[in-house]
């Protein structure tokens, strides 16, 4: 009983309500009043989930039959009659060679999916074959001071979604980091408001390709002398670039909208300055800050694909790059899969911060 | 020389053509240990006074002495009680108050400044609630807080902006016994805003009616000659407070009758003829 009740409380906490109700569907607890809820909190939702799956179903379908009779009439054309009847039997049989190449299907992208999460296990186990092997190897290079020798093998798709995680959380760290202590300078003086200013309207609006494109000049010069890689560094500077700014903008309001009351209070208790920041306009502007970093998190994740495909950073970009690039049978199918794990991560992220903001915020009505 | 002195104050917002005038020609001198009610409507300037005593602001002309020094920002000399609780929501009631005594306190360690906090916490009775959040208290019970946050801090002068406004009659009886017998305690001076007649009779010495704004001005002052401590039940059939009462609330009548007709002259129609619209489309005749 005292379990449940923290579950629900969990999962309520966490945005993500509707285990509740679900819980309480299986366990029998369901109310007649609540019935309408749960139609509404899960049935609703899984009924539409049904319906984006069955017209994606039936609109795969006809884009393919689409592709497959112009590839049959072109071969009639270029090749003759015998040449486009064995070409429509090649399409009936399912050979992937003469398959149309167009938007897959739901089941061809879970099958890519899991076709993806053998292939991980696959490296993985060769991974660890690697290490056993060169465990011996390596400690004697270490003792002699040489570099260990290390898994040069191609990445398996979840290595690429931590490798892209990781690369999020430097730059959403370096964006908090620039990003909140000038908003609150920003905030606190209108000198330095009025010098910013500028810089923030023009600077807001860039697209990542060019930030992207200002970090390299930068960053490439700086690391002239390092053997490293350097593509980790400078997408991970642009992404924390990229979605600063909405922190910037919306810690300065913050900072410069602290309710008067609170001000007056400060004042009347004479309060210093660092106290005063740290006791009273800081506190208060929390919620906004907090909505600022919600942003910039989900900003990072957008604008990161398109940077890990321009630097060529490992991670959920370039596999969607290489796999345009492949032109395999299951590309498309892999393409998608990474869309849905972007979009899901994504959706996490958020998730997330909406349950760090609950912690820290003093209204817990605030958060949205 | 007393101990308050507001000499010829005047108070505008905003320079040039948008001036606001709020307060003119405030004369004001309270002694040491006197509790004095300023009684206004809602809206005369109350509070602009408030903030000039307390030195949140500065008069435009003018000056405010405390103590024969002219008032220059805020000093843990005075304390305040804001009208809206004005408590920190994000800390709790014993935060709230240890953050007050420490910095009227610097030099004392925190276990002193812990027992300090713990008494005037006591004092309002809210030492069950004292880790609590203000959004989880009452209305009452957040300006106890308020209460104890300004007098922990011990100022000789205790100023309060209708602080007991926004409170039912019940809680806010309990309250004004509460301050009342803090006050009588050590004799500190205070200053009350209010716009409860009531409320200023049982409590004060003086009654100083606030005529209304723009250009709010000071009435002539009531003295209230009613022994202390003052019961309230006793004090209605008492003549002597009925007069008093009677006196007070005829004048802010006037002047608030005087206001309505002073607004009625202001408005002055303009001279309008309806155009003859008829005319203008009338062709080829």
């Amino acid at each position: 009983m005292k379990a449940s009740l923290t579950l629900g409380k969990v999962s309520n906490f966490i945005g993500l309500g509707f285990f509740t109700t679900l819980k309480d569907l299986f366990t029998g607890k369901l109310e007649k009043e609540d019935f309408k809820n749960f139609l509404r909190k899960t049935i609703v939702p899984l009924a539409s989930i049904l319906l984006f799956i069955g017209l994606w179903h039936l609109g795969a379908k006809s884009l393919y039959n689409i592709e497959a009779e112009f590839k049959i009439e072109k071969a009639l054309t270029d090749q003759g009659q015998a040449a486009a009847d064995a070409l429509t039997a090649c399409i009936a049989s399912g050979e992937s060679s003469c398959q149309p190449n167009t938007l897959p299907s739901p089941s061809q992208v879970w099958e890519s999916f899991q076709s993806l999460l053998r292939d991980h296990n696959i490296i993985s186990a060769d991974k660890a074959a690697f290490a056993e092997k060169t465990a011996t190897l390596n400690a004697k290079r270490i003792a002699e001071g040489k570099d260990a020798i290390t898994y040069t093998g191609r990445p398996s798709f979840v290595d690429q979604i931590f490798r892209s995680l990781q690369t999020v959380f430097a730059g959403f760290l370096l964006a908090l980091l620039i990003a909140v202590p000038l908003g609150i300078f920003i905030g606190l003086s209108p000198t330095l408001k009025s010098a910013f200013n500028w810089f923030i309207q023009i600077f807001k609006p860039v697209s990542p390709v060019v930030w992207y494109l200002l970090v390299f000049m930068i960053v490439k010069t700086l690391l002239i002398d390092s053997n490293e890689d350097s593509s980790f560094t400078i997408s991970f500077i642009s992404v924390g670039f990229c979605s600063m700014w909405a922190t910037l903008v919306n810690t300065a309001m913050g900072v410069s909208s602290v309710d008067k009351d609170y001000i007056n209070v400060a004042k009347v208790l004479k309060l210093g300055t660092f106290q005063k920041i740290f006791k009273v306009v800081l506190p208060s502007s929390l919620p906004l800050i907090f909505t600022g970093l919600k942003i910039t998190l989900s900003v990072a994740w957008m604008v990161l694909i398109a940077i890990e495909l321009l630097a060529q950073s490992p991670g959920l970009g370039l596999f969607v790059w290489e796999e345009f690039q492949n032109g395999a049978n299951d590309s498309n199918a892999k393409i998608i899969v990474a869309m849905f794990v972007i979009g899901i991560i994504g959706f996490l992220l958020d998730r997330l911060m909406l349950t760090i903001q609950n912690w820290v915020s003093f209204d817990k009505t605030d958060a949205i | 020389m007393a101990y308050l002195e507001l000499n010829n104050i005047y108070k505008s917002y905003d320079q040039g053509d948008g001036e606001t005038e709020v307060l003119s020609n405030i004369n004001l001198k309270i002694e040491e240990g006197e509790f004095v009610a300023i009684v206004g409507f809602t809206g005369s300037g109350k509070t602009t006074l408030v903030n000039l005593i307390n030195g949140l602001i500065t008069p435009t002309s003018g000056a405010v002495l405390f103590k024969g020094e002219p008032v220059i920002g805020t000093s843990h000399e005075r304390g305040v009680i804001f009208q809206n609780y004005s408590l920190l929501p994000w800390l709790t009631v014993g935060q709230n108050v240890f953050m007050a005594v420490k910095e009227a306190f610097p030099k004392k360690n925190k276990q002193e400044l812990n027992e300090i906090v713990a008494n005037y916490v006591e004092m309002v009775s809210l030492t069950p609630a004292i880790n609590k959040r203000p959004n989880e208290l009452s209305g009452g019970m957040r300006q106890r807080v308020a209460v104890a946050r300004a007098l922990a801090m011990k100022p000789e002068m205790i100023i309060m902006d209708e602080p007991l406004g926004a409170l039912d009659a019940l809680t806010r009886g309990n309250l004004q016994d509460e301050i009342l017998n803090i006050w009588g305690k050590d004799k500190r001076t205070a200053l009350l805003i209010t716009n409860d007649v009531d409320e200023g009779i049982y409590m004060a010495d003086r009654i100083i009616p606030l005529r209304p704004g723009p250009n709010a001005t000071l009435g002539p002052e009531f003295k209230i000659d009613l022994e202390r401590p003052r019961d309230k039940t006793e004090m209605n059939d008492n003549p002597n407070f009925k007069k008093t009462r009677n006196e007070i609330i005829e004048y802010l009548m006037d002047i608030g009758n005087e206001r309505k007709s002073e607004a009625k002259q202001e408005i002055i129609l303009p001279d309008l003829v309806p155009k003859d619209f008829v005319n203008q489309f009338k062709f080829g005749n």
